[in-house]
């Protein structure tokens, strides 16, 4: 089962490499994880995806409060949220095979960001089914490379996961 | 004012009231050393920088109140490190110093250099790498009240050296900001009155008390609990002490070498109320086997002991001092029923003898507690001596039996002794130990002697290692390896160099003469006991087995 996870950290040195060996050490399995600044400079927000039935995810939950660079842990639900990924492809992309490519890319949405003479690089944005389907779509092509970011979410309407003010 | 950043610290450390730091000092933390040169806190060295960290966990848990190591940088710091994370598994509020090299070249490998904060991240309730000087003062505060509150715990600070000579303007902070860290001290009111409803309709109720209750300094809150409602008490080994062992209610230690009363009222229950405990694994033995007809409710400060290793009816989370309190205020008095006669009848038959005919190492127990009325504070190191003295000393006092119970670390005794009596001079503070771990921290003893410390230490001399050839015969088909000692010192000669006295004994009948000599001595006495090494400690819960089914019980 995979659950994700929405946590509020103090943007500090040494957080990152805190909450990873929290995960490593208690044995806990990271499925992405992916972090930035938020709205407030001070405060980053991570979000991490887990692997676990639902005492994993307890514990993971309890755990990561503990430290104390963590300041709110958030669960999220998939009906409730909005999940998003990049990823960018690199395809083989023979001349001839240019076009057909180009077309699911559109199809997708997706954009095309660099060209040579043998390949492609597209980039996409979207949900994990979405970006599985483009990538199962571009496997006989022949997929050179491929990079993303991790999920990142946030929840639907005016619910927001924002530090309390005291 | 104008102070530079090791000054900063010293004063810093002044504001938090410290006064007596253990350490050891070296060339990165050089500064602090100087700036510690003018201050009124007493700076204890010890002779390993692991003694100091210990010692200063064993003058936390006998004054409670923060206890201070200080280490240079690199293998000072690594030093540190055992005594850290024997700190960490015990809940010990601790604050290490260590000195680290300077910013500029962190990073490249330089002399003595170590990622300290790197290291201790896994057992450490918090570390700091401190990069500017002005953060000095805000650091020290936040690292005292982190140590101290919630559930206890280490925090490290490593100050590298530019840092601690770059000159500030110091001033106090008044006021912690830390919204990361917010310990949770009331309990739910409703899930109180649930707990005191299920107490109440209980037919056989067992409080198990934990190093919670120790440290949380809740020892009235229990008994009045435990009176109130007749509620007979079982100890975890942390729990040691925090409620009188001569207490009727008082039943003994749970878990794998707990005593058979205790382990078998376990099995008997229908309620426990779990204070402070965090049913370890070497407490509840096969965990789905543990306590089979029981409710439980459990109460501890830290929300991710909940649940963790046991299935829990009611959980509370807060401070136990608070929760008991409450709870008690809530429960109907009760008079003794079937229950607390079925446990005094448990209590009765258990009796343990000595395999061979020479000194009996629990009747040595026994004397020495009733000697000492169960008031010494006891140390220990980890083996059979810590278990015979968990099971046999009466101790009627909290915070009285100081041992490394999480980490199991051989070696902790004698330091934590020292910390331990520099924290209380007017009690006597006796470490006992055996011939293995106390090889392992011995050098200690100058430290003891320096300070005019007059401890006492018996030590249990069975040429070898006593719980782990018993593991050997049970769990490797008596293929004994690396357990006996080829070459064992003259340990009262040696007690001897440093300038304390001793004596060694090895028959039944000179036990008590020997005890008295070592009571009534001035100043530190070393008193070896000579013990065959096939003395088991019984009763013996093998793993994967409920803790009511014990070898020996």
């Amino acid at each position: 089962m995979k659950t994700t996870l929405s946590v509020l950290v103090e943007n500090h040195p040494g957080v990152l490499s805190r909450i990873a060996g929290l995960f490593s050490r208690r044995g806990f399995n990271i499925d992405s994880l992916a972090v930035g600044t938020t709205e407030n400079p001070d405060i980053s927000r991570m979000t991490i995806v887990v692997e676990g039935d639902e005492y994993v995810v307890e514990q993971v939950k309890k755990q990561l409060n503990k430290l104390v660079d963590v300041i709110k842990v958030s669960k999220i639900s998939p009906e409730d949220s909005v999940t998003r990924e990049l990823v960018l492809i690199k395809v083989d992309a023979e001349p001839h095979m240019r076009s057909e490519i180009i077309q699911i890319a559109e199809i997708f949405r997706a954009n095309i960001v660099d060209v040579s003479r043998k390949s492609l690089t597209i980039e996409l944005t979207g949900d994990k089914d979405k970006v599985k389907a483009f990538e199962e779509l571009l496997k006989p092509f022949g997929i050179k490379e491929l990079v993303r970011t991790g999920i990142i979410a946030i929840n639907r309407g005016t619910n927001c996961i924002k530090v309390e003010e005291e | 004012m104008k102070i530079t950043g090791a000054e900063a610290l010293v004063k810093s450390l002044e504001y938090e009231n410290v006064e007596i730091i253990f350490g050891y000092p070296g060339g990165a933390i050089l500064p602090v050393y100087d700036a510690l040169y003018n201050s009124k806190i007493k700076h204890i060295l010890t002779r390993s920088e692991q003694g100091a960290a210990h010692a200063a966990s064993g003058y936390a848990r006998v004054s409670g109140k923060v206890g201070v190591c200080m280490a240079t940088s690199g293998p000072g710091a690594t030093n540190l490190v055992t005594g850290i994370a024997t700190a960490y598994m015990d809940s010990i509020p601790i604050v290490a110093i260590t000195g680290q090299v300077s910013t500029s070249v962190i990073g490249r490998d330089v002399f003595q250099e170590v990622d300290i904060t790197g290291a201790t991240a896994p057992f450490t309730k918090h570390n700091y790498l401190v990069k500017n000087a002005e953060d000095i003062p805000r650091i020290v505060k936040e690292a005292f009240y982190i140590a101290s509150t919630g559930r206890p715990g280490p925090v490290l600070i490593d100050l590298p050296r530019d840092v601690a000579e770059t000159v500030i303007d110091f001033k106090y902070p008044e006021k912690i900001t830390l919204r990361g860290y917010k310990p949770n001290i009331i309990g739910h009111p409703l899930q109180i009155i649930r707990a005191a409803e299920m107490i109440n309709q209980s037919q056989r109720p067992l409080i198990c008390a934990g190093g919670g209750v120790n440290l949380a300094k809740a020892e009235e809150e229990l008994l009045k609990l435990a009176e109130k409602a007749n509620i007979p008490v079982v100890t975890t080994l942390m729990g040691t002490g925090a409620f009188p062992a001569d207490h009727p209610l008082y039943v003994g230690m749970i878990g794998m070498h707990g005593v058979s009363p205790a382990n078998k009222t376990v099995a008997e229950c229908d309620l426990i109320v779990a204070a402070g405990a965090r049913f370890a694994d070497r407490t509840v033995g096969k965990m789905d086997s543990f306590a089979p007809k029981a409710k439980i409710i459990h109460i501890d400060i830290d929300p991710a002991e909940i649940g963790k290793n046991i299935r829990v009816d009611t959980p509370i989370v807060g401070d136990v001092k608070q929760v008991l309190a409450e709870i008690e205020k809530k429960v109907a008095p009760k008079a003794k029923t079937e229950w607390n006669d079925f446990i005094d009848s448990l209590k009765q038959n258990s009796a343990s003898n000595s395999v061979s005919g020479g000194l009996n190492p629990v009747e040595i127990i026994r004397q020495l507690s009733e000697k000492t009325s169960g008031k010494a504070i006891i140390t220990t190191e980890v083996g059979c001596h810590q278990m015979w003295t968990a099971q046999h000393y009466k101790f009627v006092k909290a915070r009285s039996f100081i041992s490394s119970g999480g980490l199991g670390t051989m070696g902790y005794g004698l330091p934590a002794a020292i910390g331990a009596q520099m924290a209380k001079r007017d009690t006597m503070v006796i470490n006992i130990c055996g011939d293995g771990s106390f090889q392992m921290n011995l050098q200690e003893m100058a430290t003891a002697v320096e300070n005019n410390l007059p401890l006492k230490i018996i030590l249990f001399n069975n040429g070898g290692l006593g719980l782990v050839r018993q593991l050997q015969e049970f769990y490797c088909e008596k293929r004994y390896n690396q357990v006996y000692f080829g070459f064992v010192p003259d340990f009262v000669k040696l007690a001897a160099s440093y300038g304390i006295q001793g004596m060694r004994i090895q028959r039944q009948e000179e036990i008590s003469a020997a005890l008295d000599r070592l009571i009534e001595h001035k100043g530190p006495f070393l008193l070896e006991c000579a013990i065959d090494i096939n003395e088991n400690v019984y009763p013996m819960v093998l793993s994967g087995s409920p803790i009511n089914e014990m070898i020996g019980g």
